[in-house]
């Protein structure tokens, strides 16, 4: 009798973010769904435990009865990470993260993003860069969202930002990841985790992410806006997980030429 | 009185606290947070806040982002 095989998988050290652990890579959005009822199934298949939520004006004469985001996503169950969405200075990047700590107890995780235009949602570093130094005076644990310009990035965890988040491409585009180069030179240069934030469209995408070596994806819109959104934060998850093992293990060197996978020794013909 | 709460104008009787603002908008006990002229006022203040003419009030909540 042969003796049973034992699997090893490789080690992987799980996600730490302020000082916790995380057994998801998968970061998830809460806009752009049909309703709240949706927005928590998506959810719930993706597996995330961190969720990004916006801050906004309560409406003057809003149904108060009306469910609140933070009923279906239970801060009690997720890490909820308020983002500065919509924030084109650092001033009111700053604000929204004060009002985001108030709003949820003193929890000071926050995901920062200041935009340059409408247009593309770019980033504006420069108005980032001022925002995240403040933020991290103030205490906040800022994960930065920031374009892919490796410089820039290491300059924001030499600021103290505890996560990296380069765009994969414009929020929403769902166009992939444009420069695997720069994400890959990030995630080299990184003693922070790394993730990408913004660009992925399909699950091959938060793979190819992942098999870069980025410690974890956040995605909205792929998830949201599938004609399915249940199953594609399901397909989320299997990417992730699939690239994350995928990295771990190593891929075979890329070659010009084939090489064959059956033996030559021992053809009859 | 006059405030303007999330940029429109509300009336409100004089010495009213900003847990009254709160109470007059049916919010009372929903988790916001609450921006007098560009100053957070932590929760616990809201009783003994009061309001004067002319502030700038702001009250948030989390709604779905990405």
């Amino acid at each position: 009798m042969s003796e049973q095989a034992t699997i090893q998988l490789p080690e992987d050290k799980p996600l730490e973010l302020a000082g916790r652990v995380y057994q998801s890579r998968l970061l998830v959005g809460t806009g752009k769904y049909r309703d709240l009822m949706e927005t928590g199934h998506a959810i719930e298949a993706s597996g995330a435990e961190i969720v990004t939520v916006a801050v906004r004006r309560t409406n003057l004469g809003q149904n108060p009865d009306e469910p609140n985001l933070l009923d279906v996503i239970s801060p009690d169950t997720y890490t909820i990470l308020p983002n500065t969405a919509g924030c084109y200075t650092a001033k009111d990047a700053v604000r929204t993260c004060k009002l985001a700590r108030e709003l949820l107890d003193g929890h000071d995780l926050v995901k920062l993003e200041v935009l340059g235009e409408e247009k593309t949602l770019y980033p504006n570093m420069t108005e980032t860069l001022v925002a995240a130094e403040e933020l991290i005076k103030d205490g906040f644990k800022v994960m930065v969202y920031c374009s892919d310009d490796p410089l820039l990035a290491k300059r924001l965890e030499d600021m103290g930002c505890i996560a990296i988040m380069p765009l994969g491409a414009p929020i929403g585009s769902g166009l992939g990841i444009q420069n695997r180069y720069n994400i890959r030179l990030i995630v080299e240069n990184a003693r922070v985790p790394v993730l990408v934030d913004a660009g992925v469209g399909t699950a091959s995408d938060a793979t190819l992410a992942m098999e870069l070596g980025c410690d974890g994806v956040l995605m909205n819109t792929a998830i949201a806006q599938a004609r399915d959104p249940i199953k594609m934060a399901h397909a989320m998850r299997l990417g992730v997980e699939a690239g994350r093992e995928a990295y771990l293990a190593g891929r075979m060197p890329k070659k010009l030429y084939a090489s064959a996978s059956s033996p030559i020794d021992g053809t009859f013909f | 009185m006059q405030v303007q709460v999330n940029g429109d104008g509300v009336e409100l009787p004089a010495q009213a606290t900003l847990a009254d603002l709160i109470e007059h908008m049916a919010l009372t006990g929903k988790r916001l947070a609450v921006e007098v002229n560009e100053d957070i006022v932590p929760r616990s203040q809201h009783p003994d806040f009061r309001l004067n003419d002319g502030d700038r009030v702001e009250v948030v909540h989390a709604i779905g982002g990405g």
